[in-house]
């Protein structure tokens, strides 16, 4: 894939997408390597298509783009935080093919194909989704920054929740239930500097409670 | 991060010989360790090969001698998740759990698991000496900042310490690592052989030979017993461990593995057969080489083992 392909056909244009198009680009064995100099100044681009909120997009991207940056830099959406772009502290969070993930730690052509929710899919300011509803009633932050990536992570929290799976806390592995210590335990990869923890955690027991108001 | 070609593998065989194929080449799992050391040019891959798609390892089946084959993409929170693994090893699910967070643990997989590297702090920090990162240059954290590395099995050259917990289960359960070259021959490799010690050259983390890629981790039968995985660490969740112990007990059965102690996952067989957690600590310990940082470590494994045996832990 690194190797300049012949016959006038540029490396943008080669360079596609999918299964098959992707194995059908791997440079043969022992190809001569390019240069670094020449590949940093023109890296490798892909084509990647994938459902954001809903939408197909169709980018064409450095092959390196996360989740994160595809959103921020290429689609401008913006909610999704870049805290510390190390996996270390979840306010890139989203939801790829309904799991929470970092999406700074996700490369975009990986996930080819893939369905993707992010803050901005969540709600709008007029039909905000409960769990933002709930954020907002409980004062579920200070500065806001954490925020996005608290109420993804939430929602999809919960849903790990309803399937049963267990948490490092459950007392009984085959059967996890709902309580306070399983959302701080199940939220923990989701820092808030300002910590507003206890009115996250209050804000999530609305929702799992089915609360309005 | 450099620049990178990318390459979706639809084989493990095909994986393996794309690896071999490439100058600069590596697998890409989860992405959550591969990536995070390639955005600091600690890992400078020039080649990813994506095993995430290879039909099949993303399944956890029974074997014929009653024990269980995990293929080496299942997610991390799958394998937790999994209702033969709550069940017949707890200690598995309880370690996995343990481990990072929700969202990485969505994302990362059994293979990339195993093969993370160590959390020593000059091996991240690109402007200091680290044999394991730049062989030959030097070992900083040996009279430097080492409060949360090796205490058994360290060498002159690197006192790192090995950082899954799940590999820490995976020992007390006397897992498999099986394998494909890239000529398709296969093998199944020991957990307990699987990671090497620093010595001379601790850039060398596992006996994996050049190509080799992993298909699948192992396990035999379910042993039963009670089934714990202790772990201690700074802050409560979310955090990599001081010290943690992977236990399984019963009436004849007394197996414990140690994580966060060594280059490796720690378990010493012969010390099984003794009676109270101080004398199987001791020997567990045997020719241990802390620091004054570590020293810690050495209490902290008593004492942590001999709250697994009465019980008092998860
Ligand atoms: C903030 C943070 C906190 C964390 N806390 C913990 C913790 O508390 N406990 C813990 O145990 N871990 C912790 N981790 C580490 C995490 O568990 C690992 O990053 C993860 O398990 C790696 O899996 P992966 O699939 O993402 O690996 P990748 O990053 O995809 O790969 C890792 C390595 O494995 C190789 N590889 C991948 N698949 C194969 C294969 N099939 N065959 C051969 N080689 C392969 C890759 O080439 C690479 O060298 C933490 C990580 C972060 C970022
Ligand atoms: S302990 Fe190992 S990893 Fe840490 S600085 Fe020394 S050589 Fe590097
Ligand atoms: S920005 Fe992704 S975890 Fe911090
Ligand atoms: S509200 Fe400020 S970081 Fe959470």
């Amino acid at each position: 894939m690194h190797t300049e392909p012949t016959g006038g056909v540029s490396r943008r244009e080669i360079l596609g997408t999918g299964a098959a198009t992707a194995s059908m680009l791997a440079a043969p064995a022992m190809a001569a390597v390019t240069p670094d100099k020449a590949r940093e100044a023109d890296p490798p681009l892909v084509r990647v298509m994938l459902t954001v909120n809903g939408k197909p997009e169709n980018l064409t991207l450095d092959a390196r783009t996360t989740l994160l940056d595809m959103a921020r830099e290429h689609l401008k959406l913006t909610g999704s935080k870049k805290g510390c772009d190390h996996g270390q502290c979840g306010a890139c969070t989203m939801i790829v093919e309904g799991r929470r993930v970092n999406s700074c730690l996700s490369l975009a052509v990986m996930h080819d194909g893939d369905t993707i929710t992010t803050i901005e899919g969540l709600g709008t300011p007029d039909k905000l989704h409960p769990m933002q509803a709930a954020f907002v009633r409980h004062d579920g932050y200070q500065c806001g920054y954490c925020t996005p990536g608290q109420i993804v992570s939430a929602v999809a929290m919960l849903e790990e929740v309803r399937s049963g799976a267990p948490s490092f806390v459950s007392p009984d592995l085959e059967h996890a239930e709902y309580s306070d210590t399983e959302v701080r335990e199940r939220m923990s990869g989701n820092l808030c500097r300002c910590a507003a923890y206890p009115n996250i955690v209050a804000a999530i027991g609305d929702v799992h409670a089915g609360k309005k108001s | 991060m450099r620049a990178v070609t990318y390459e979706r593998a639809t084989s493990a065989q095909g994986a393996a010989q794309a690896s071999v194929g490439h100058k600069g080449a590596k697998f890409i799992g989860g992405g959550t360790n591969l990536l995070d050391l390639a955005k600091l040019e600690i890992e400078t891959p020039s080649h990813l090969v994506d095993v995430t798609r290879v039909p099949g390892l993303d399944r956890i089946a029974p074997t014929p001698d009653g024990g269980l084959r995990i293929g080496a993409t299942v997610r991390n929170a799958e394998l937790a998740a999994d209702p033969r693994v709550r069940r017949d090893y707890a200690v598995l699910s309880r370690a996995l759990l343990s481990g990072a967070s929700a969202q990485l643990r969505n994302k990362a997989t059994t293979a990339g698991n195993l093969l993370q590297r160590t959390r020593c702090l000059y091996f991240y920090d690109t402007t200091k000496p680290c044999n394991k990162r730049v062989p030959g240059s030097g070992c900083s954290a040996i009279g430097g900042l080492n409060r949360t590395l090796a205490i058994v099995g360290v060498s002159d050259d690197c006192i790192a310490h090995h950082p899954s917990d799940m590999a820490v289960a995976m020992r007390v359960l006397d897992a498999g690592v099986e394998t494909v070259m890239p000529d398709g021959a296969t093998r199944t490799i020991p957990i307990a052989d699987f990671h090497t010690l620093p010595g001379k050259t601790p850039w060398i983390e596992t006996t994996l030979k050049p190509g080799e890629f992993i298909t699948a981790v192992t396990l035999p039968k379910p042993v039963g017993g009670r089934q714990s995985y202790t772990k201690v660490r700074d802050r409560a969740s979310y955090a990599f461990a001081l010290v943690s112990v992977a236990a399984i007990t019963g009436p004849g059965l007394q197996r414990f593995a140690f994580g966060s102690i060594a280059h490796k996952p720690w378990r010493v067989e012969d010390a099984e057969r003794l009676k109270g957690a101080d004398a199987i600590a001791d020997r567990v310990l045997t020719g241990a080489r802390s620091t004054d940082q570590n020293r810690f470590k050495i209490a902290l494994v008593h004492r942590t083992l001999d709250a697994t045996m009465r019980g008092e832990t998860a």
